[in-house]
């Protein structure tokens, strides 16, 4: 019985780990700073809408930059 | 109250992404019922999809009820960020020839003979054996079909549903594409691979991202100019972010090396 609890939370642990972080670590740390960041400009309207956006597009440049397929040798 | 707007976007986002994961779940059905029988396959399918459908009553109907709203919106705001993007990032590299695409047809082929070699072990070389009466093979791997690829959904579903307050919508919008998946997979008996998969996520990273975005910024306190209309305009942004960003990934293909060279 302790067994199979110990299993159940493995997988759960490996499931949340595999959806939040995976392959792709850059993308959680995004959104980690872009959560940050909207609670420290949330005074300041403009800043905030046009801000958080352009921060989830870099990020996400960046990701599939990294994901990109290499010539062989580089 | 909630514009038509964001009902709209909800709808599609739900629909959209129940669709990509129903068609890769029906995809594993199928071998499991062709290769070991049909009557456990479509009771594993059944049981896995009743078990979602509890989590989503479950985990979303005291989220609703206990979580107050804006802290609520910032956590699945963050939720459907993190999976907008990596739904963006992966339909990037699919489509610009970065990533292979999704092949049920390959999918299918590979689950097929698996099946057929766990048959094989028990009896029957080649072909597997298709039970006429119950086979616990196949609902296992139905089920387990079924049941990771809705996860995802499962949580889209209590994300999206739960931060607007509209967890029957959203559950109606997967259980809808889940009929339909299921009805069209059932007339024709085999996997879905016509279905344009990349397309589909990549419309669904799109308005996952945004409102990632949106929720991400309201439950912070950022007053998007016209409230729920921000959203549309976001989907408008992230879809030109996608169009640029695959233009510019295609630019990077690496270029095959002359054929007769070294590296060749």
């Amino acid at each position: 019985m302790t067994e199979l609890v110990v299993r159940g939370v493995k997988a759960f642990g490996r499931f949340w780990w595999d959806f939040l972080i995976g392959d792709t670590p850059e993308l959680a740390l995004a959104t980690g700073i872009i959560v940050a960041l909207a609670f420290l400009i949330s005074g300041d309207r403009v800043v905030g809408v046009i801000l958080l956006p352009l921060l989830a597009a870099a990020f996400l440049l960046v990701s599939t930059l990294r994901g990109r397929r290499r010539a062989p040798g580089r | 109250m909630h514009s038509p707007t964001s009902t709209i976007v909800l709808l599609l986002a739900v629909f959209g992404a129940s669709t990509v994961e129903m068609v890769e779940a029906l995809t594993i059905v199928v071998a499991a019922g062709v290769s070991r029988g049909w009557r456990s396959a479509l009771e594993g399918a059944a049981a896995a999809a009743l078990v979602l459908g509890v989590l989503v009553a479950v985990v979303g109907v005291p989220l609703i009820r206990y979580i107050p709203l804006d802290a609520l919106r910032v956590v699945v705001g963050a939720l459907l960020l993190v999976l907008g993007l990596s739904w963006l990032r992966k339909a990037i590299l699919r489509s610009s020839g970065h990533k292979d695409p999704h092949d049920e047809d390959k999918i299918y082929a590979e689950t097929v003979a698996e099946l057929s070699e766990t048959g094989a072990e028990s009896g029957t070389p080649g072909q597997g054996r298709v039970h006429p009466g119950r086979d616990g093979v196949a609902f296992v791997v139905a089920f387990k079909g079924v049941f990771l690829e809705g996860t995802e959904v499962v949580l889209i579903v209590i994300s999206l549903g739960a931060a607007q307050h509209r967890l029957g919508l959203a559950a109606l919008a997967a259980a809808a594409a889940l009929v339909v998946v299921a009805v069209v997979g059932l007339l024709v008996s085999r996997q879905l691979s016509e279905v344009p998969e990349n397309t589909i996520k990549t419309a669904v990273g799109i308005m996952l991202t945004s409102f990632g975005i949106f929720w991400v910024g309201e439950g912070a306190g950022v007053n998007w100019p016209g409230s729920d209309l921000a959203i549309p305009v976001l989907v408008g942004f992230f879809l030109a972010v996608t169009l640029a960003y695959t233009a510019l990934m295609r630019s990077k293909l690496p270029v095959p090396a002359p054929e007769g060279s070294p590296a060749a």
